[in-house]
């Protein structure tokens, strides 16, 4: 059992995301975390789903996304070279005469950008892999998380190659 | 210009539909006033779930799309089971429903349901058309998909402002469906064709394993050269019955929980498994782990979801079943060297036949084996579900494909009265011949109206025995005799038929029942044959659930 990032090629039409989704709950698949959003080319979608299961379940939903008929194409991410990003806004207690200098350090540390300051709180943007805003996430909880939003993962994979070009 | 309703029946006569089996509502008015003066034969059923199952019944009968059509809400609901029962066989359907217009959509308006997003899990693909003008389009991709790889229902969902908006009366009809997303293989990968003949070649004791998928691709001619180039043993599942003749010397009848003894000996002990347009369902494999334990496995399937979803395979084969045998056969060597098996599962042939007692009692069996001998593989036989289902299936000696339909992969009863009279439309001036259970008739026993209306000659045989006899065959054997809520009282079905005006009879004894069959079968029309049979007959043999399926009872070990 591992995680798998697929790359999903999607006509952009009605119903798309709730035939994709509607597979998984109804086949038992587990998604993990899903993305969706337009893409290079006008009228297609790319929808970035990360699943929890073995080789074979990880196989038969593969076939299965392909089988919808506005799929155009799915591609498995997880043993190629890639870059995986997601994005999490984070609104933390930081008062301006105690932690926020504090968090306003852990804010530089991890790259994150102070994107509204509020009386008693900060919010932070960061960018990264899971990893690193599962870290700052874990830094941040002693000052007190107001408000947390993380978005799906998208991947992209490194060099020349496209999703698209592949066969 | 002209109306969408008029754009949909026009591209439906294109698509070459000859008959729909529709029902009316308020939101189909407008393309109802357009049937009304179309060549298209509209069929009035009695419920929409009957349009569905004949539309259904009409494909697997003809080989073509059937078309069923529904108002919205309750009618478009009312086509569900039909739609998932097309879609478990895999039947082209094309459903289509009526909807509230779209200014109304998501808007609870009186018989408003959201049946694209209800038959989303049940069909190949749905549409909710929002502009007169995609219909064209939206018609042609369905037929083709409906009716192309793997075969399945696809539903067209049309608000009444798409039936009643207009469009130039020059708008073009696609002669051509060309889907990125779509786009399924028919011949099989070379490399693999070339590792299927070299076990094919090699192997001592081949058994092809066929399914539906055969029938569904037309390719049963392709099934016989390979078989007999190999003198390899044919087992079919429920849904390929008729892809080879019942009475080939190859043919070990039907696999799987109420299979043959020797077809169920031949998968455990056989060491190369061809399945072919087939899907390991459980109610063939019984455990799955002790499947053909012995036996490589070639899987030949249109669709890749179905290779290695159940059963690990040794050469995956993705293509159209006769395109795939084509190739293999081309490839193969004649001559058999099989001898020694076959003669191995003749012995289980005789140790283990399917038989019937002759204690002069009416037997269930007994009434489909002389209808097999009187109609002598011609014609279409339609079942309902359950044991007339498998007594059909068992003893009826099938010679073609195409002949025989039922509702495999659903099971659903008040499937066989409808779907017999989509067969009729199918197949004017054949024989069509419903066996039913009482139980199953009573699932849809208001198509007795559509029957007489329009003189539909649907043969029914009523396998009467006052149970909903599978369920109670279960309770006998697992649930210590306690029969619960399966006794059904006494139903005079030849009253209710002639309360239609449909001719019948009753049989009650075992000597009656070849001439009551002779009198259906020469009936000018439709007739019921209600037979009283053995009340508590039992289906076997028997593989009971989650057992291995050489781990039969019932087949006099």
């Amino acid at each position: 059992m591992k995680q798998h990032t697929l790359s999903v090629l999607v006509e952009n039409r009605a119903g798309v995301l709730s035939r994709v989704t509607g597979l998984f709950s109804r086949r038992g698949f587990n998604i993990e975390s899903l993305a969706v959003g337009t893409c290079e080319e006008e009228g297609t979608s790319r929808i970035t789903i990360v699943v929890f299961g073995d080789d074979r379940e990880v196989e038969q939903v593969i076939k299965q996304l392909n089988k919808l008929i506005d799929v155009i194409k799915v591609s498995d991410l997880t043993e190629r070279a890639r870059v995986e990003r997601e994005l999490a806004l984070i609104k933390v207690s930081a008062d301006p005469g105690g932690t926020r200098a504090e968090v306003m350090q852990i804010a530089t540390i991890f790259r994150s950008q102070v994107i509204d300051v509020g009386s008693k709180t900060v919010t932070l943007e960061v960018t990264g892999d899971s990893d690193k805003i599962d870290a700052l996430q874990r830094l941040l909880v002693p000052y007190g998380i107001r408000e947390l939003y993380r978005t799906g993962r998208i991947a992209v994979l490194r060099g020349q190659k496209t999703v698209k070009s592949e066969k | 210009m002209k109306t969408g309703a008029k754009v949909l029946i026009e591209g439906l006569l294109r698509q070459g539909t000859k008959t729909i089996f529709g029902y009316p509502g308020g939101v189909v008015l407008p393309i109802y006033d357009v049937l009304y003066d179309s060549p298209l034969q509209h069929i009035l059923v009695r419920h929409e779930q009957a349009a569905a199952h004949a539309a259904d019944g009409y494909a697997r009968a003809s080989g073509r799309v059937g078309v069923c059509l529904a108002t919205s809400g309750p009618g478009a609901c009312n086509l569900v089971t039909g739609i998932a029962t097309a879609y478990m066989d895999s039947i082209p359907v094309v459903a289509l429903t009526g909807q509230v217009p779209t200014s109304l959509l998501g808007n609870d308006a009186f018989q408003e349901s959201d049946i694209h997003g209800i038959t989303m899990p049940i069909t190949k693909h749905n549409y909710l058309v929002t502009r007169a003008e995609d219909l064209p389009q939206v018609i042609a991709e369905a037929f083709y998909i409906a009716s192309t790889g793997r075969p399945g229902p696809v539903l067209i969902d049309l608000p009444k402002d798409v039936s009643t908006g207009e469009v130039p009366d020059e708008i073009e009809f696609p002669t051509s469906v060309n889907l990125r997303g779509y786009q399924p293989t028919v011949k099989g990968h070379p490399r693999q064709i070339e590792r299927a003949a070299e076990l094919l070649t090699k192997a001592e004791r081949p058994l092809l394993y066929v399914g539906g998928g055969t029938i569904l691709s037309g390719a049963e001619q392709e099934l016989l050269a390979l078989a007999e180039r190999l003198g390899a043993p044919v087992t079919t599942t429920l849904m390929g019955l008729g892809a080879i003749c019942g009475d080939h010397p190859l043919n070990l009848g039907m696999l799987g929980m109420h299979g043959t003894a020797y077809a169920n000996y031949a998968v455990t002990e056989c060491d190369l498994l061809v399945a072919i347009g087939a899907r390991f369902d459980d109610r063939v494999t019984g455990r799955i782990e002790t499947f053909a334990p012995n036996a490589q496995v070639i899987h030949i399937d249109v669709d890749p979801a179905e290779i290695g979803k159940n059963k690990s395979v040794d050469v995956p084969i993705v293509g159209d079943v006769r395109h795939v045998l084509a190739q293999l056969i081309s490839r193969l060597p004649a001559g058999s060297k099989t001898g020694p098996w076959l003669a191995r599962i003749d012995q289980w042939r005789a140790i283990h036949p399917l038989t019937i007692r002759d204690d002069g009692l009416l037997h269930p069996q007994y009434v489909v084996r002389t209808l097999s001998e009187l109609l002598d593989g011609e014609g279409v036989i339609v079942s309902e579900v359950g044991q007339n289902q498998m007594w059909a299936a068992q003893h009826f000696c099938f010679k073609k494909p195409r002949s025989w339909i039922t509702s495999g992969g659903l099971g659903t009863m008040g499937y066989g009265l409808p779907a017999a009279m989509g067969a009729c439309f199918a197949r004017p001036g054949e024989q069509v011949v419903l066996i039913a259970g009482d139980g199953s008739l009573q699932m849809n026993i208001q198509e007795f109206g559509t029957i007489a209306q329009y003189r539909i000659p649907v043969k029914v045989v009523v396998l009467n025995n006052g149970f909903l006899g599978m369920v109670r065959q279960w309770q006998e054997l697992f649930y210590e005799h306690r029969y619960a809520y399966t006794e059904l009282p006494p139903v005079n079905f030849v009253g209710i038929a002639r309360a239609y005006g449909i001719d019948g009879m009753v049989v009650e004894e075992c000597g009656e029942v070849r001439e009551a069959l002779r009198t259906a079968i020469a009936h000018d029309g439709p007739f019921v044959v209600d037979v009283h049979v053995e009340r508590e007959e039992n289906v076997f043999p028997m593989v009971p659930a989650g057992a291995a399926i050489n781990e039969m009872i019932g087949s006099r070990l």
